[in-house]
């Protein structure tokens, strides 16, 4: 078995593994290797040619390989090591094992270890939508990477199920190829994804966008045949009385994604059952001390230049710790007030810095005052005219001397 | 094309009969029309040997499936497929339930299973803590196991090929050609087969070959089995079958942990028409989770990565048939193959081996027959050293494409090129398990087709996810 040692490990080169690596070079780790199960760097960015990223970070709309293409020139530039076509079967606190197909199975020893294995797709089985099953039922991420890196084409005539980015951004490439998109179906009485994407998306082409509707049955044995919709009651169940069949050969499915933990759980990292990821700190840090996490193995973005901010900060972190630099006490849990369904990082050791505090809210509300506090003492307040659970807010806290933290969004 | 044994269906059953035919001197031909063994009945199922313990006693069904059981330690060794002697537990719930336990019991001796046990609630509770804790007693069934159906169905089909016999798959039998008052051979869609014998073994379509040679006397009347699979790493698990107590309608949902660590729960009883309908539906997965909660009352099925659906190939009039005529001779009809299909195709290899005998067919045993079959080597149930060392033979194996089940490319092209090739994205999945994990070929998927192109020498739009009919891509982007 082949055995290699460094300061950092990261596992997995998307743009959290990216970001993270970059950062723990500029802050000062020596030996910094990526372990990537692709060909090569990227992550799912390497499936995402159109535009639309990097408008926050840099400042322009850059395509997904545009926008890594930036943090692997500094990676290499920096002296950031990767191992590609390897899949990283086990972590501990100390050790990654990875197979390869030319070293075989690897052993690499690491001080401190990053977490960046990105996320899943909800598939139809998680659903459940019930019916035959038949080829043509595709994840949109699938669909993305068959037409995208493979110059497959999955379909011709198309219904997607969910409202979030992939599948809205899949309905306008699947146009743009040929294919007819017949509706994006939303069971929520809201988007799930973001309006931009919305507009550009599905407005521009004429898609119908059906809300409060959703699948109840896929019909054909060898190929998908058609689906039948229907809407939904204030309960989500479906109106038989509603019901219609829309012939297509494939159903693309938007449902959600899940952080990738599988690694994370078998190292007994404990996981939060709301983000489904790890719970980190400010500094991204799990519960096992000298593994951090980062982007959406923690929690599923929608912005990627938030996951690289993050990731910054998950492996300056464990440069810190790797050096035996990082600050070490008792963390305050962040508590969720109203409508706040989760905030990330979880909890926040007391130190004389500005901690940047990301959150989901439950449900949309119009005309809200978002605040921070501790106890009496209001750390933070914004107004906002609107809140979304498909975009993530952030606030940002001095958290020195903190005793308790609480997010809350209320009505203005 | 000229065979002495023409055996249609290349299911559980149709496979064991080929395999058992190969002890002998004899030239088989086993057809199918899939593009797989194992592509129906065989592999959408509870995966359970029986013991026959609930057989109605004295009939052929109670009498192959009790006989089948202590085969399999020996067979699954020799074949090298995964099964697991784990035990039923049959929890009685209510006092009714209860009541019925001495009955079960005289039942399952009526039928020669003399090892079911009396178990307390105290019993119950510590094998299986997960049960309703409200259960007032109960059985155990020592010998109900679990099997890889999948890998069944290959591994007899694979060591029937080792042994001489042919398989011809996207095969469909179209009409079958007497001379007077026997048999002579089928015609396919691959063309006209000779054989001596012709044995029906076609499962669901087994009705229809009987009409092919003028036999009317039943009809297939499939039987749908919806089933839930759960995510390994479900909160709320067993270690047994659980079998409910059985009611006058039905014989009810279990659940159970698969050969590979998942849990299956389920199956519904309907009756049907269509032949081909195997859909899942909100009221049959909706009683699945209303009676087995009444078993298992923290059941997670929203731990579940699929739902399936098989249909039982249940005759009317009902009951497990094995039959020659006088009016059609060389020929052998199976029909009524249900649910005990899977544990009895074993000896009704045997059986039907003897009945061709019966009718004439001159059997030499085979002294060179083959009885070990070595399956695909799975890289996941290595050591750290296994592994390494079969990396350095074979890059291959060292690229993990299928991430839920850690599954290799090198299995995958192992399972295209095996003697039974794999040649669907289907037929990968039920020999290794690629894309039977949590995110259901999401992943694996795109590379799965891409390695059945590249080893079939065919373009991506050729691959199908199991018929011919089943594209799973529609040629390049413009």
């Amino acid at each position: 078995m082949n055995k290699i040692t460094c300061d950092v490990c990261i596992v997995g080169g998307g743009p959290a593994g990216l970001s993270a690596a970059v950062a723990a070079k500029k802050a000062g780790a020596k030996d910094v290797l990526i372990v990537e199960r692709d060909e090569a760097l990227g992550g799912i960015l390497q499936q995402c040619i159109h535009p639309g990223f990097g408008l926050k970070l840099f400042k322009e709309e850059l395509t997904g390989p545009e926008y890594f293409g930036r943090f692997v020139d500094e990676a290499n530039e920096l002296g950031v090591k990767a191992l590609l076509n390897s899949m990283v079967l086990e972590v501990t606190a100390d050790t990654v094992t990875c197979i390869n197909g030319e070293l075989g199975v690897c052993e690499i020893s690491a001080k401190a270890i990053v977490l960046a294995m990105g996320c899943r797709e909800r598939t139809r089985a998680n659903i459940v939508i019930p019916g035959t099953r038949p080829a043509g039922v595709y994840t949109a991420g699938t669909a993305q990477r068959l037409i995208n890196r493979q110059n497959e084409m999955v379909g011709k005539k198309v219904v997607i199920l969910g409202s979030g980015d992939i599948g809205m951004i899949m309905a306008r490439r699947m146009t743009l190829e040929g294919a007819k998109v017949e509706a994006v179906v939303e069971i929520m009485d809201f988007l799930a994804g973001l309006t931009r994407n919305r507009v550009q998306c599905l407005d521009d082409f004429g898609i119908p966008l059906l809300l409060s509707h959703t699948i109840i049955d896929i019909k054909g044995n060898d190929r998908v045949e058609s689906v039948v919709i229907a809407q939904v009651d204030e309960n989500k169940k479906p109106i038989m009385s509603t019901a219609r069949e829309i012939e297509c050969d494939t159903l693309l499915l938007s449902v959600g994604l899940i952080p990738e933990n599988e690694l994370t759980s078998n190292a007994k990292i404990e996981i939060s059952p709301i983000t489904k990821g790890p719970k980190v700190n400010q500094y991204m840090q799990t519960s096992i001390k000298s593994v951090f996490a980062c982007g959406n193995v923690v929690h599923v973005n929608d912005l990627v230049d938030n996951v690289s901010a993050e990731s910054a900060k998950a492996g300056e972190s464990a440069a810190k710790f790797a050096a035996g630099k990082l600050e070490d006490s008792t963390a305050v849990t962040v508590e969720t007030g109203d409508n706040v369904r989760y905030v990330c990082p979880q909890s926040v050791i007391p130190a004389d810095e500005k901690v940047d505090l990301y959150f989901r809210v439950m449900k949309p509300q119009k005309g809200v005052v978002i605040t921070v506090t501790d106890g009496d003492n209001v750390l933070f307040t914004r107004k906002a005219i609107k809140v979304n659970p498909g975009e993530m807010e952030k606030a940002t806290v001095s958290v020195k001397d903190i005793t308790s933290l609480m997010v809350s969004v209320k009505e203005a | 094309m000229k065979a002495d044994v023409l055996v249609i269906g290349a299911g559980a059953v149709g496979t064991a009969i080929t395999r058992e035919l190969t002890k002998y001197r004899l030239n088989v031909i086993c057809v199918d029309k899939r593009e797989d063994v194992g592509g129906d009945c065989s592999k959408s199922n509870s995966a359970i040997i029986h013991t026959g313990y609930d057989a109605k006693p004295g009939t052929l069904e109670s009498e192959l499936v009790v006989a089948a059981n202590p085969q399999y330690d020996k067979l699954t060794r020799d074949l090298d497929i995964p099964f697991k002697r784990i035990g039923a537990i049959l929890p009685a719930i209510t006092d009714e339930q209860f009541a019925q336990l001495p009955e079960i019991k005289e039942k399952a001796l009526k039928n020669r299973v003399y090892d079911v046990q009396y178990l307390s609630k105290e019993q119950i509770l510590e094998m299986e803590p997960n049960i309703n804790p409200e259960v007032k007693g109960g059985l155990f069934i020592p010998r109900e196991s679990i099997i890889d159906p999948f890998i069944y169905v290959v591994a007899m089909a694979e060591n029937a090929v080792a042994n001489g016999a042919k398989f011809m798959l996207e095969t469909e039998v179209t009409g079958i050609r007497k001379e007077g008052d026997r048999v002579v051979g089928a015609e396919t869609t691959k063309g006209y087969i000779e054989a001596d014998y012709i044995v029906n073994a076609a499962g669901l379509f087994c009705d229809e070959i009987a009409n092919m040679v003028g036999k009317f006397d039943y009809t297939v009347v499939p039987r749908k089995g919806q089933f839930y699979i759960l995510d390994k790493n479900t909160g709320c698990k067993v270690n047994h079958i659980v079998l409910p107590i059985p009611t006058k309608i039905t014989k009810g949902k279990l659940m159970t942990p698969t050969i590979h660590g998942n849990m299956l729960v389920g199956p519904t009883a309907e009756d049907l028409y269509d032949k081909y309908d195997k859909s899942t539906n909100t009221e049959g997965l909706n009683s699945i989770r209303d009676d087995v909660t009444k078993l298992i009352p923290g059941v997670m099925l929203q731990d579940t990565i699929t739902q399936f659906c098989g249909l039982r190939a249940n005759r009317n009039p009902e009951g497990l048939n094995i039959d020659v005529y006088d009016d059609v001779k060389h020929y052998v009809n199976l029909s009524g193959v249900r649910s005990t299909g899977l544990t009895n195709s074993v000896s009704v290899g045997a059986y039907v081996a003897n009945l061709l005998r019966e009718i004439g067919l001159k059997m030499e045993f085979n002294e060179n027959f083959i009885e070990k079959r070595k399956g695909i080597v799975c890289i996941r149930e290595l050591s750290k050293e296994e592994q390494h060392k079969k990396i350095l033979e074979n890059p291959l194996y060292g690229n993990i494409v299928c991430r839920c089940e850690s599954v290799t490319e090198g299995e995958i092209v192992d399972a295209i090129h095996s003697p039974i090739p794999a040649k669907s994205v289907d037929a990968i999945k039920r020999r290794l398990r690629a894309g039977m994990g949590r995110c259901q070929g999401g992943f694996c998927g795109p590379k799965v087709i891409e390695i059945l192109a590249r080893e079939l020498g065919c373009e991506p739009k050729d691959i199908c996810k199991n018929n011919s009919k089943s594209y799973m891509v529609c040629g390049k982007v413009k």
